[in-house]
């Protein structure tokens, strides 16, 4: 039971970390971007094809990732959404759905749909920073795969770092959004967008920061996401996209801590429900608590209610 | 005749000059045989994009989970299919026997939009409480629920009747019945539907459609959407309007899934996730919310497109350009440049149109 | 209140209230209104007028107090009970169903009045024809009223702002009621508009035989048409009374007209 609530905690960290990204855009830029899974996946795909092929440490990996996911954020931005600022609700999501076939079957012509196996990097000494060839990554996959006691330890190893990574994240976005400039423009835009262009902040540089930083989340997300289950395809991305979907509405879409608590729910419930009741899938059991959360609370954990004006 | 009932009429002759155009080139052999195989699933796509637009274009409410009623209507298909074969007894195979394909066709349909209307009834209960975005997530999770109880549930016939579980009794040696769902390999299916059918059904789902759109009924449906707080202020019991639009919606959306399941080979329930969903929402949006015609016109295209670009040699690419020609749109006809000039062109072409109209009746 | 004879009142009001969190925007709010008078409901900005209609037609659920309509108690009625057992109204800022006709939208205010089912409507039964011939009928006589006949076809939201409020009084007149509430309808017209608003609202009330509740910061029309007035200030009523008796109160002058006469 413990370890199950440990794994829980695991995967719904990554949950939360995906979530954040929803969360923090749905909040600023009011729409649902539905390519943010996709943006994991490529995330995943970087760093997998620059430790493989050009043998970098997976550190340096990450840090490549997270500039490609950035850069890929705010260029979706700029050339998807925001000539679409004006427009109906609906047209942006289709654009974001758009995007998001866009990007797996980019991803499809330059990788294929075979899976690959990514390195687990858990396993090496990722915190010395030491460099790991191609060879000796996929020789320690290949070990951590037969050695079934090594297996468990480098799992609860991995589990371990996904969640402090996770808890180092949450720390960093609060302290960013309440005591930096940028933060708290961030949160005026999220509160009333007409008023904070009256009190002069740049909205568009406002909304392109929040994707970024969104879309860097994403790719160390994407990273922690394919190193706990290897099987790296151009799809990987979109069911953890939608989880993590439901978990920032779970917890109140637009709130951070909400994304982080219903991040962490979900991923406690999906193990659960997976070692309770083996035969049915625990996606019904995910979902099925997010309609009864919404139910009792309309909003979400943390969401506001509005008032409408009569 | 006013208006309405002449869009409504225009719609009726789109979809028989549809008929009749691809009929002739069947009759003919001018057909390629992958145009041939699409119609009727084209046909079910256009009754599904028709059903979404009740409930996103008419009701006002995102649902982002039509695959799930698709698939209770299809999988009640599968099941009444092998009901049906299972206690009738016909000499030489389905397909020489017209009779009981018109038999399980129209009992199928029945049934799959009349389960699919429970489905969305139960489900619309909740739902129809929420608003906006929570509305369109709780769509999408009913969506994922259904699809994931299919994946898990198994299905059987044999002389002692029909047996239900959660574990596939195919894999048990003494097992001598017949398989109806066998969880995500989903079910096999004896192709019974025509187009003919497909088109008799489309134009039966347009009939209702738009005649509930021009009754009482549509018209408080349509007060809901544009004003909630007025609505109700004017008398109209609007969780009861509500409910009736998403459980129409979810007969129809049935009704369409059955037909497509009946032109298959076989049916599993991956088909039916969140990306065909997604499909039909954009059937809807790019064809003009609450515009039937264009839901019908912009499902057949949109269906076709992809599966014309695998015949050329654009094969690899042919995801790829469609996501590009997807953005592509949104942006274009959301450009407030394009769109202003567009007024200007149309208007123009509305004026030169009317003159002659007027001159006719004079 | 002993001057209150129980049955002339089509709507009776005791000790109505509301809060919202803490705050008490209605407060002790008591009143009696004959089945074919008019009366006025005035007060500064945000003293809680239109938070009273929103109160006596359940778009807000009252904290305190009760609501008595045609001598029955409209505890535990929602929005659209409370208006088919008799209250209409029109809204502050214009809530018309912009996409659809003008005649459409009359029609939603008949809706309780056209009798055939979801079944007779989608196959066109004959009960369908006939009904909604009626339907068109009513609404054409209805919308003659303002003189907007000839814009029935004309989708809501092109209207210009005056017609959109006509629009509004329109509606909810078809809904039947016994009392009608209208939350500022010469708000944005012209004199001459209000002149010719003032002529039909009369005329309404004379020919329909019901009550009329208004809440207009116009105090010529106030003035002009109404047999009773309400004046409210902080959520709490500070007099009642004759026009010329409002117009002469100590408490009304410092309250509302006092703070005009100082703007002025």
């Amino acid at each position: 039971m413990l370890t199950n609530l440990f794994n829980g905690i695991g995967l719904g960290s990554v949950y939360a970390i995906i979530a954040l990204g929803y969360t923090m855009v749905y909040g600023i830029a009011k729409m649902l971007n539905f390519a943010h899974g996709d943006v994991i996946m490529v995330g995943g795909y970087a760093s997998y094809c620059t430790m493989m092929y050009l043998g970098w440490p997976p550190a340096a990996a990450l840090l490549f990732s997270m500039a490609i996911c950035t850069v890929l954020g705010v260029l979706v931005e700029r050339l998807a959404y925001k000539p679409l600022r004006n427009a109906s609700n609906l047209a942006v999501l289709i654009t974001a759905i758009g995007v998001s076939y866009f990007l797996q079957n980019a991803a499809l012509l330059i990788w294929s749909s075979n899976p690959k196996v990514f390195p687990n990097i858990f396993n090496m000494p990722f915190f010395q920073g030491v460099t790991a060839s191609a060879a000796s990554v996929s020789a320690d996959a290949a070990a951590a795969d037969t050695a079934s006691s090594g297996v468990f330890s480098v799992k609860q190893r991995g589990t371990l770092i996904t969640i402090v990574v996770n808890l180092i994240i949450m720390a960093g976005l609060t302290l960013f959004t309440s005591k930096t400039k940028m933060g708290k423009a961030m949160r005026a835009v999220s509160e009333d967008r007409g008023a904070a262009t009256l009190m002069g902040i740049n909205v568009n540089r406002t909304i392109s920061m929040t994707f970024a930083i969104g879309s860097g989340l994403a790719a160390i997300a994407g990273v922690l996401l394919c190193a706990t289950y290897p099987n790296l395809v151009p799809t990987t991305g979109s069911m953890p996209g939608i989880k993590a979907f439901v978990a920032a509405v779970f917890g109140g879409i637009g709130s951070i801590p909400g994304a982080m608590i219903g991040g962490i729910l979900l991923g406690v419930i999906e193990i659960t429900a997976r070692a309770l009741v083996p035969t049915v899938p625990s996606d019904i059991f995910v979902f099925a608590v997010l309609i009864i959360v919404l139910l009792v609370k309309p909003s979400g954990l943390f969401g506001k209610t509005v008032r409408e004006k009569v | 005749m006013n208006n309405k009932s002449k869009n409504a009429f225009l719609n009726y002759g789109l979809v028989i000059v549809f008929f009749v155009v691809f009929q002739a080139l069947l009759s003919t052999g001018n057909i390629s045989s992958l145009l041939k195989g699409l119609l009727v699933p084209m046909t079910a796509y256009m009754i599904l994009a028709i059903s979404l637009n009740l409930v996103v274009g008419i009701s006002g409410e995102l649902s982002l989970g039509h695959a799930g009623f698709m698939s209770i209507g299809a999988f009640t298909a599968a099941f009444v299919e092998g009901v049906i074969l299972n206690n009738i007894k016909m000499e030489g195979p389905l397909s020489k026997n017209l009779g009981v394909q018109i038999l399980i066709f129209v009992i199928s349909v029945i049934v799959a939009a009349v389960f699919a209307a429970i489905a969305g009834f139960l489900i619309g209960i909740p739902v129809l409480r929420l608003n906006g975005d929570y509305l369109a997530i709780v769509t999408l999770a009913f969506g994922e629920i259904i699809k994931n109880i299919f994946n898990c549930i198994y299905i059987s016939i044999d002389e002692t009747g029909v047996h239900i579980s959660d574990k596939n009794p195919s894999l048990d040696a003494s097992f001598a019945g017949k398989m109806i769902l066998e969880g995500p390999q989903g079910s096999v299916i004896k192709k019974v539907s025509i187009f003919a059918a497909g088109i008799i059904l489309l134009l039966l789902v347009l009939i209702i459609v738009q005649n509930l759109v021009n009754s009482k009924a549509g018209r408080a449906i349509m007060a809901m959407r544009d004003n909630r707080i007025a609505a109700e202020s004017s008398g109209l019991p609007i969780k009861k309007y509500k409910l009736m639009a998403f459980t129409i919606s979810a007969a129809i959306a049935g009704a369409g899934g059955a037909l497509f399941a009946l032109n298959s080979t076989g049916i599993t329930p991956k088909q039916f996730d969140f990306n065909a969903s997604i499909l039909i929402l954009v059937f809807v949006v790019l064809g003009g919310i609450g515009n039937m015609t264009g839901s019908m016109i912009a499902a057949a295209l949109l269906y076709i497109l992809p599966e014309m670009l695998r015949e050329l040699d654009v094969q690899k690419y042919r995801m790829l350009i469609y996501a590009v020609l997807l953005i592509a749109v949104m942006l274009i006809t959301n450009n407030e440049k394009i769109r202003a000039l567009a007024g200007r062109v149309f208007k123009k072409k509305d004026k030169v149109s009317v003159k002659p109209e007027a001159g006719k009746e004079a | 209140m002993s001057e209150k004879k129980e049955k002339e009142f089509v709507l009776e009001t005791n000790h109505l209230g509301i809060d919202f969190g803490g705050l008490t925007a209605v407060d002790e709010f008591n009143i009696g209104i004959g089945k074919t008078e008019i009366m006025g409901l005035i007060g500064p900005n945000g003293a809680g007028k239109t938070t009273i209609f929103n109160l006596l037609t359940k778009v807000y659920e009252p904290t305190r107090g009760n609501i008595i309509l045609d001598g029955k108690d409209t505890h535990g009625m929602n929005p659209a009970a409370v208006n088919q057992a008799g209250i209409a109204r029109t809204f502050q800022n214009i809530r018309l169903f912009d996409k659809l006709s003008v005649e459409d939208n009359v029609k939603i205010g008949l809706h309780n009045h056209i009798n055939y089912g979801l079944f007779t409507g989608v196959f066109r039964l004959p009960k369908y024809w006939s009904e909604e011939k009626k339907a068109h009928e009513k609404a054409l006589e209805l919308l003659d009223i303002f003189g907007m006949a000839d814009q029935a076809d004309v989708r809501a939201d092109s209207l210009p702002y005056g017609a959109q409020r006509r629009l509004e009084i329109v509606r909810a007149l078809a809904t039947g009621p016994k009392i009608l509430l209208l939350d500022e309808p010469a708000a944005g017209m012209n004199p001459s508009e209000t002149e010719e608003l003032m002529k039909n609202i009369k005329k309404i009330r004379d020919d329909f035989g019901i009550a009329v509740m208004l809440i207009e910061h116009d105090m010529k029309l106030v003035m002009g048409i109404c047999e009773n007035i309400a004046v409210l200030n902080f959520g709490k009523v500070i007099a009642k009374g004759s026009p010329s008796e409002i117009q002469s109160n100590p408490q009304v002058i410092e309250a509302y007209l006092g703070t005009k006469k100082e703007n002025a």
